[in-house]
């Protein structure tokens, strides 16, 4: 990625308060973001939150790396009213890797921690109600992980249900 | 939801098939006399896999599948992802194609907002509202169909700008448009804004303030009618936004009631841009040099805009090949309705009809 070095003072305050914490600190088309370790995200997002008026977490969603041994990178997208500027928030951990949840810090992230659990099996520690939101309780897996294929699902549905070997 | 039932306590299952979820929404309501104590949503009864299927196509083939999210806003999601993907590549449309995109998205903020005056008058049983807001819809539809052939799922633009000129009779068919449409207008105000109904069923009904708006990540004409003069097209402008002169519209109770103030005065606000964006609208190109294959570099790209529901953002990242690594949509119905059982528990049963509408959700996007 042709990213740029994410220089000011917000970032450098970043930096200097989570020295150990943040990991990288880049841009991307004029977009600021910082990776930093899974065991500080609650400490970096309250900070953020209470410290620079972050007080709007417009979206938290997750990607797939399967190749990586972090697999999993959480992305929490934020904003600030009195900034007006938005912010994202990564971190990358393991399978086995449990991260805090944010819902008592931003109730929004109720649900869009459940629709990640959902889609990609992680679970959040501290969660009041992790269950899946989107896909029936007895869905088996996780859809958005990356070896599911669309076109396995739909072959075996084609398969249990209508008895024939493909439907494409 | 626990099992354990006081004896004053009953269950109530609400939808999925039920005429006031505007879709299948399925709300299971723990009722101590009308009241709610307790309300649980049950979603993803339409769920498709959009996010999924957007990682199995190319940048252009996924743009007609936004369109299905939101169905009846289908241009602004349109937008939303043409502007992301552009974003993403670094390219932006010419000034023509960004003066047509705006006309075009406010007809459909319009619309949006006649499809729910209409549907949520009906739930609190005033029908006439409905036919008449379907009357001007209509109209709007026309233009969108005339123009691209679609009426709902338009997929009127195109990654780079627009595919389509604007056709021969379309300034003549606006015109007409903006010139009626106030009195249509008037005529809704007419009939609902100091009805006493109307004014009882959603005053000081639903109250979310705009602390919790900001905590559950509401946006839209929600969060607005908290008071709070959030709107993307003057915060972040985009694709000309900041070229034209318009208001935003707030209200002061956080009610249903301001909600239904602050959509009327929405319509207003965007007739007004379309009439400036009409008459000021540039000659030139219509698509910008878009590469025929499209292969963005490793990034990654957060875009949202103004939808007629809220903030409505994409967030892609690239790895450098013809489909997204990742294709995530920020939906404003998902987050908006989230904060449903914020606002009530608390309320009678009667009043979670008026909220569910002056929310303003459409499940196609709160499922994906």
């Amino acid at each position: 990625m042709a990213t740029e070095a994410w220089q000011d003072p917000l970032s450098a305050a970043l930096a200097a308060t989570f020295p150990s914490s943040v990991l990288t600190r880049e841009s991307f088309r004029g977009q600021p973001f910082a990776l930093i370790t899974p065991t500080a995200w609650c400490d970096v997002l309250s900070w953020l939150l209470l410290n620079h008026a972050f007080d709007y977490l417009a979206d938290l969603t997750a990607v797939d790396f399967p190749q990586s041994p972090d697999r999993f990178e959480l992305i929490a997208i934020l904003y600030s009213f009195s900034a007006n500027r938005y912010l994202r928030l990564k971190t990358r951990f393991p399978e086995s890797f449990s991260p805090a949840s944010l819902t008592p810090l931003f109730p929004a992230a109720n649900w869009l921690e459940r629709e990640v659990y959902d889609m990609f099996g992680i679970s959040f520690a501290g969660h009041p109600n992790l269950k899946r939101i989107l896909l029936p309780e007895d869905w088996q897996g996780f859809p958005l992980r990356k070896e599911k294929s669309i076109l396995a699902m739909d072959q075996s549905w084609v398969q249990n249900h209508l008895g024939i070997k493909s439907g494409q | 939801m626990t099992n354990h039932l006081e004896t004053s306590e009953m269950v109530l299952n609400m939808g999925p098939q039920h005429p006031s979820t505007h879709g299948v929404l399925r709300l299971i309501l723990k009722l101590d006399g009308e009241r709610v104590k307790s309300i649980e949503c049950v979603i993803g009864y339409l769920h498709r896999g959009v996010e999924k299927i957007g990682e199995n196509r190319t940048y252009a083939q996924f743009a007609p599948y936004v369109d299905r999210m939101d169905y009846v806003a289908a241009v602004s999601n349109g937008l939303g992802y043409c502007l992301a993907v552009e974003k993403l590549i670094g390219i932006e449309a010419p000034p023509r194609a960004q003066f047509v995109r705006v006309i075009f998205a406010e007809l459909n903020r319009i619309a949006s907002h006649l499809l729910w005056l209409g549907t949520s008058a009906l739930d609190l049983g005033a029908m006439t509202a409905l036919f008449y807001t379907m009357r001007e819809r209509e109209d709007v539809l026309k233009i969108f169909e005339n123009y691209c052939g679609a009426r709902l799922t338009t997929h009127a633009f195109r990654i780079g700008g627009l595919q389509y000129e604007l056709h021969d009779t379309f300034e003549a068919e606006l015109l007409a448009f903006c010139a009626s449409f106030p009195a249509r207008l008037d005529e809704y105000e007419r009939l609902l804004t100091q009805n006493p109904i109307w004014v009882d069923r959603l005053k000081g009904i639903g109250i979310l303030t705009a602390a919790d708006c900001k905590a559950y990540a509401v946006s839209g004409p929600v969060l607005r009618a908290a008071g709070l003069p959030w709107d993307l097209r003057k915060a972040q402008p985009y694709s000309s936004y900041d070229q034209f002169d318009f208001d935003i519209p707030t209200g002061q109770n956080a009610d249903s009631y301001d909600r239904y103030l602050v959509r009327i005065e929405e319509m207003r606000q965007s007739l007004r841009i379309i009439r400036q964006a009409l008459d000021r609208i540039p000659s030139g190109p219509i698509l910008a040099k878009v590469p025929k294959v499209l292969k963005p570099a490793p990034g990654e790209i957060y875009s949202s805009i103004e939808a007629p529901k809220g903030e409505l953002g994409y967030y892609i990242v690239s790895d450098g090949s013809l489909q997204p690594w990742r294709l995530r949509v920020r939906p404003p119905s998902f987050l908006n309705l989230a904060a449903l059982e914020k606002m009530a528990v608390g309320a009678l049963v009667a009043d979670v009809v008026a909220i569910i509408g002056t929310l303003d959700f459409v499940l196609g996007e709160v499922d994906r």
